[in-house]
């Protein structure tokens, strides 16, 4: 059993130890700006890391993902539970999510640009409408497949009905709300990404950008990894937290 | 224990004008087809659901008390134990949702896994239960909060004969030895016969006969007899 883990996990890091070859292999063949060799973007790393580039533009790129998704998710959350539980709310407020919700997030920048300017709130404002639709909607669906079966029985058991919200309707509804949590945990970093290519001018989106303009493909690789490793972070971490708080009774 | 009297009940699309007196400490079984009103009287007793009429609890008026005060356990058809909790939650859900010290609710909880014989299923999620584990817990769960009044919506109806068998025996002697007042819906005569000290046979909304099961077996009223000769179990 044990033996089988391992060789299952040897067997994954292959493709990626062959790409990691060919790539040096490649640069150094090429000898050209455009390739660089992997021991380059290595070299470029560690020379990005110690002057403070990279530290500080990830951190400029990751306080806006924190603020804007955290706000978003917490509004999202709060506006699914109400319309879950309000049939007022839910009526009224379904029309308006289900037009402003399939309009891509990115289509929203140039009239955010417009009404408040290039900013550090664009961005911000940005994830959070990321976060906010899914977020919603994965709430009032999950609140919406609790039967009323189970809400019946919790108020024959003497609950109140924000007894009943707390401690059956919300946790069974989690599983759907983590999903949406997770699904936008890595779409938050690819919005970002592109706010910041197109309007703001710090952040490992403008890193990428000022690479491209000098023609400098191992910081754009650097950039490339280091987003690859936030995004799967992201995920992970709630794919962590979905498994702690569901996995033992779904 | 408590009594039950219910005066001119009606609901919407169901009860029509239902009078009924259950003493404190009987087993009273609630029979009658699909759709003739018996959930629902149930429902009525709980709180659960809009009524017109009188629900009075050992002479004292229930009408604008709400569900959580009635001190009713409630034992539904499927048994709907809460799947993110394990058996120890579910079964002190009702204690902790009324406030009770953690001490007690441990103590209690316990008690009323020992009393079922289920104490080694306390940390086990519902969907690693059997069909006669999950009856159990459901029951351990509607009388860990020692209500007065216990109601029983076809509790046995979803599980094999063996273990309804014996679920059935366990009720009988809790009512006993808790002395609570109970009534108990179900399709099946032979089980009423056995379990309950009197009978109430609804049909449509209204009672149509009240008595012991002799009484409602042999010498049906007119308008239940169709439904006694089809329920009556061929063994």
């Amino acid at each position: 059993m044990e033996q089988n883990f391992i060789r299952n996990k040897l067997l994954c890091l292959v493709p990626i130890a062959l790409l990691l070859i060919m790539w040096e292999m490649a640069g150094q063949i090429a000898q050209t700006p455009l390739l660089p060799s992997l021991s380059t973007v290595i070299w470029e790393f560690g020379s990005l890391l110690s002057n403070g580039i990279l530290l500080k533009s990830l951190g400029a790129s990751f306080g806006r993902v924190l603020i804007g998704y955290i706000l978003g998710s917490l509004v999202g959350l709060l506006v699914g539970t109400l319309m879950g539980v309000n049939k007022v709310a839910e009526y009224s407020l379904s029309p308006l999510i289900s037009v402003l919700f399939p309009i891509p997030t990115l289509g929203w920048l140039p009239l955010l640009m417009l009404w408040i300017g290039i900013n550090e709130a664009l961005p911000v404002i940005l994830i959070f409408i990321c976060a906010f639709f899914p977020v919603a909607y994965n709430t009032l669906t999950g609140i919406k497949g609790v039967k009323a079966e189970y809400i019946r029985a919790a108020r024959a058991l003497g609950a109140s009905s924000w007894y009943v919200l707390w401690h059956v309707i919300l946790p069974m509804a989690s599983p759907n709300i983590i999903t949406g949590l997770r699904l936008e945990a890595g779409m938050v970093w690819r919005t970002v990404i592109a706010a910041e290519m197109f309007a703001i001018p710090t952040g490992i989106g403008a890193l990428l950008m000022n690479a491209e303009n000098l023609i400098r493909v191992d910081v754009i690789m650097v950039c490339l990894v280091v987003l690859s490793v936030m995004c799967s972070a992201f995920e992970r971490l709630f794919l962590w937290l979905e498994s702690r708080t569901t996995g033992a009774w779904r | 224990m408590s009594n039950i009297s219910l005066k001119n009940i009606t609901t919407p699309y169901c009860l029509k004008n239902v009078n009924l007196d259950i003493e404190a400490g009987e087993l009273m079984a609630v029979l009658g087809f699909t759709g003739a009103g018996k959930s629902t009287l149930l429902n009525v007793i709980a709180g659960l659901t809009e009524y017109q009429g009188d629900v009075c609890f050992n002479q004292h008026n229930m009408n604008n008390i709400r569900t959580e005060r009635r001190n009713v356990g409630y034992l539904l058809q499927d048994i709907y134990l809460f799947p993110h909790l394990n058996t120890f939650e579910n079964v002190a859900f009702g204690l902790r949702a009324g406030g009770h010290p953690t001490d007690r609710i441990k103590d209690k909880v316990e008690e009323t896994l020992d009393l079922m014989n289920i104490s080694h299923l306390k940390s086990r999620y519902p969907k690693y239960l059997s069909g006669g584990e999950k009856q159990r817990v459901g029951l351990a769960r509607s009388i860990v909060m020692e209500p007065k009044i216990l109601l029983l919506d076809e509790p046995l109806s979803s599980l094999d004969p063996s273990t309804a068998n014996n679920i059935r025996k366990e009720l009988k002697s809790l009512h006993k030895r808790l002395n609570l007042t109970m009534l108990y819906v179900t399709h099946d005569l032979a089980e009423a016969k056995e379990l309950a000290d009197r009978i109430v046979v609804i049909a449509e909304g209204e009672i149509k006969q009240l008595g012991s099961a002799q009484n409602i077996f042999y010498r049906p009223v007119e308008e239940i007899r169709e439904f006694i000769a089809a329920a009556i179990p061929i063994r």
